[in-house]
């Protein structure tokens, strides 16, 4: 079996760089997906475990292997390309097979082992064709099976599916899911679409700018998001975050006159933070509830299950996820409420602010170990 | 719906198309209706009336063993000229596409080549390969009387092989280079994933997709050395020693300029009109169809 092991590894384009030192651990048989938006060197990582970029500064380890100055060829690594990078001279057989001709692999049992990974990705019927003459989908297929023919140590993934539709993605999702789960074998997925990640992460690696934010469980992360910028970036519609001070008393001001009562808060008196809140933790309450926030809806948008009201609360944007039904016109004066142990707070560096509240919560969401 | 641009005035096209019409009359259509006519007639050395001589004059050459000699010399120049020339450029392109570094500098320092006229080359060369003070000479100094072009026949149209080579490559260079470069790196790239040694990855990836290139360059180049070779030959051996360097275009012109029998030297330009024409039809007609890589 084989681990990942990244010990601050950095990445920089002749003097510009691009990753500034990345320390993790990926564990045998994981399924780790590294999210991040465009740019911010997610790629560049993940190529240079395959062995396709230099490291610039630091190690990487495939097992107990530093991998450093070995050819891709060494490394027992497949990847799956973006745009499939599929032979276009060369048939869906001789494509997936190219690796084990490269190896010298006698031809009988080089078909036999084509057709056996065809089938589990349901193209034995294409084999004699050109990538030209298949589907967007049936490209992707075949650039997984031209992965899984040589039985890597590791899969590598880079944004496999962004060249597909909507419903092929979520179809290929599965596929991928299903083979990691009867294969078995450490697989590393590059996205920057949330819900892959989410779905298809045993954990993530949430990348910003060239530095890892966070690591940890996709539920974890959604939960309990060490920074903004993965409290922003984790969730759809996004975390509400309400830039504010706490005065003396405790007391949360925001907007223009705004007041939120949260705990913790007079020890962060004077402190300039953001209290953070997701859309679907915040429930409408009666007027005149305890605590409750006034906010005036701007606007509603429908998404059949439920519906997202755009509100204005004193001044700061607020998005909440309503089950309700009934018109809603803008202009609609309404009040919501949200438990203590759904705030999160980050200071003005990014970085979260831990409080007895959300201590409790991450006891309450935390889950038995990935590997136990 | 197709949309089409259409002119009022019917003689505006005509006015527009007619410098290039002109020029194509008169250099290409005028000379070649002469040389046909000449062809069919025996035409007299000084000038002063000709006669209908019919297939006679491509008989004549059919028959004639020298002129067999001439054509199988020049297809064996332009097989070596053709292939020498492309696998340099092949290769340097290789490398260049490899390195990226410095690429815009090497495109033009490769092409250079081909905007030197060939009588120009010629005179150049003819000072590196002189025997007796050449720089290619100099093995002279270590095996005496070993390199000498103007009596070996061999070595003479060796030479012009060679020259003729160089000043293609930066011309095959630019192409290849350009072909090299429109290949997704990532196809590469999955080849390096896949275990292919770069040398592998290039004849099993990149020749197979550059392919149509390939074919282009090589009916190209074959035609340029059926038809280009005469500044190089004439500057440089002048057919010589003893007719070696002969190849159907010098024939062309020895037999016609210096030997003064037109006719003959017409029909032969008829033949090897005939052949660049067919290679031509093989461009269009062949190699288009099969490029079919996307």
């Amino acid at each position: 079996m084989t681990t990942i092991t990244f010990k601050s590894v950095k990445k920089r384009y002749k003097k510009n760089p691009v990753v500034h030192g990345v320390d993790a651990q990926i564990e045998s048989g994981e399924f780790v997906v590294i999210l991040g938006p465009s740019g911010c060197g997610k790629s560049t990582l993940l190529r240079m475990i395959a062995g396709l970029e230099e490291i610039s500064d630091g190690e990487i380890l495939i097992g107990d292997t530093v991998v450093n100055k070995l050819e891709p060829r060494e490394r027992g690594c497949a990847m799956v390309f973006q745009n499939y990078a599929l032979y276009p001279h060369m048939s869906v057989r001789k494509n997936i097979g190219y690796a084990l001709k490269v190896a010298g692999m006698p031809k009988p049992e080089r078909e036999a082992r084509v057709l056996k990974v065809a089938q589990s990705v349901s193209l034995e019927g294409y084999l004699d064709r050109l990538p030209g003459e298949l589907s967007g989908g049936q490209r992707q297929r075949v650039a997984m099976a031209r992965a899984m023919v040589r039985e890597p140590k590791v899969f590598l993934f880079d944004e496999p599916f962004s060249n597909l539709d909507a419903k092929l993605r979520v179809a290929m999702r599965s596929e991928v899911r299903r083979l990691h789960r009867d294969l078995g074998v450490t697989s590393v997925f590059v996205t920057h679409d949330q819900t892959e990640a989410m779905t298809l992460a045993d954990r993530l690696i949430i990348m910003n700018g060239g530095r890892v934010e966070q690591i940890g469980r996709p539920s974890d992360v959604y939960h309990n998001p060490a920074s903004r910028f993965v409290a922003d970036f984790i969730g759809s519609p996004a975390m509400n975050l309400i830039e504010g001070e706490f005065d003396a008393k405790g007391v949360f001001n925001h907007g223009k006159g705004g007041q939120l009562r949260a705990e913790g808060g007079m020890a962060l008196a004077g402190r300039k933070v953001a209290l953070g809140i997701r859309p679907e933790a915040i429930r409408r309450a009666g007027a005149g509830s305890n605590g409750a926030i006034a906010a005036v809806v701007d606007y509603v948008e429908e998404l059949g299950a439920s519906r997202l009201i755009y509100a204005d609360a004193s001044g700061s944007r607020l998005i909440v996820v309503d089950t309700g039904t009934g018109p809603l016109p803008g202009g609609t004066k309404l009040h919501f409420t949200f438990a203590e142990q759904d705030v999160h707070l980050f200071a003005e560096d990014g970085r979260r602010i831990e409080t007895h509240a959300s201590a409790a919560r991450m006891a309450a969401h935390a889950e038995q170990p990935i590997n136990a | 719906m197709e949309r089409r641009a259409y002119y009022r005035n019917k003689g505006l096209p005509w006015l527009l198309i007619a410098p290039q019409l002109l020029l194509v009359l008169v250099f290409f259509y005028w000379p070649t209706s002469q040389a046909l006519y000449w062809a069919f007639t025996l035409e007299q050395p000084w000038g002063g009336g000709n006669s209908w001589a019919g297939w006679d004059n491509f008989l004549a050459i059919f028959h004639d063993r020298e002129y067999w000699g001439t054509v199988v010399r020049s297809a064996f120049y332009a097989c070596c000229t053709t292939a020498l020339s492309m696998f340099m450029a092949l290769t340097l392109a290789v490398f260049v596409d490899r390195s990226l570094k410095g690429t815009r500098a090497f495109q033009s320092v490769y092409v250079w080549p081909y905007a030197i006229a060939a009588p120009a080359a010629g005179v150049a060369f003819r000072f590196i390969f002189a025997p007796e003070a050449g720089l290619v000479g100099a093995i002279n100094g270590l095996w005496p009387g070993i390199w000498n072009p103007a009596i070996n026949g061999y070595q003479a149209l060796g030479m012009i092989i060679v020259c003729h080579s160089w000043l293609g490559i930066g011309y095959n260079f630019i192409f290849f280079l350009a072909a090299l470069q429109m290949i997704p790196r990532s196809i590469s790239e999955a080849g390096a994933m896949d275990g292919a040694r770069p040398v592998r990855r290039m004849l099993d990836l990149q020749l197979p997709l550059i392919a149509p290139t390939v074919f282009f360059l090589l009916i190209i180049n074959l035609i340029s050395s059926f038809t280009d070779s005469f500044g190089l030959i004439d500057t440089m051996t002048e057919g010589g020693p003893f007719g070696s360097t002969e190849v159907m275009v010098y024939k062309i012109y020895f037999d016609g300029f210096k030997g003064l029998d037109y006719s003959g030297a017409a029909a032969q330009s008829i033949i090897l009109m005939l052949l660049v024409v067919a290679l031509t039809f093989v461009q269009f007609r062949w190699v288009e169809k099969r490029v079919h890589y996307n």
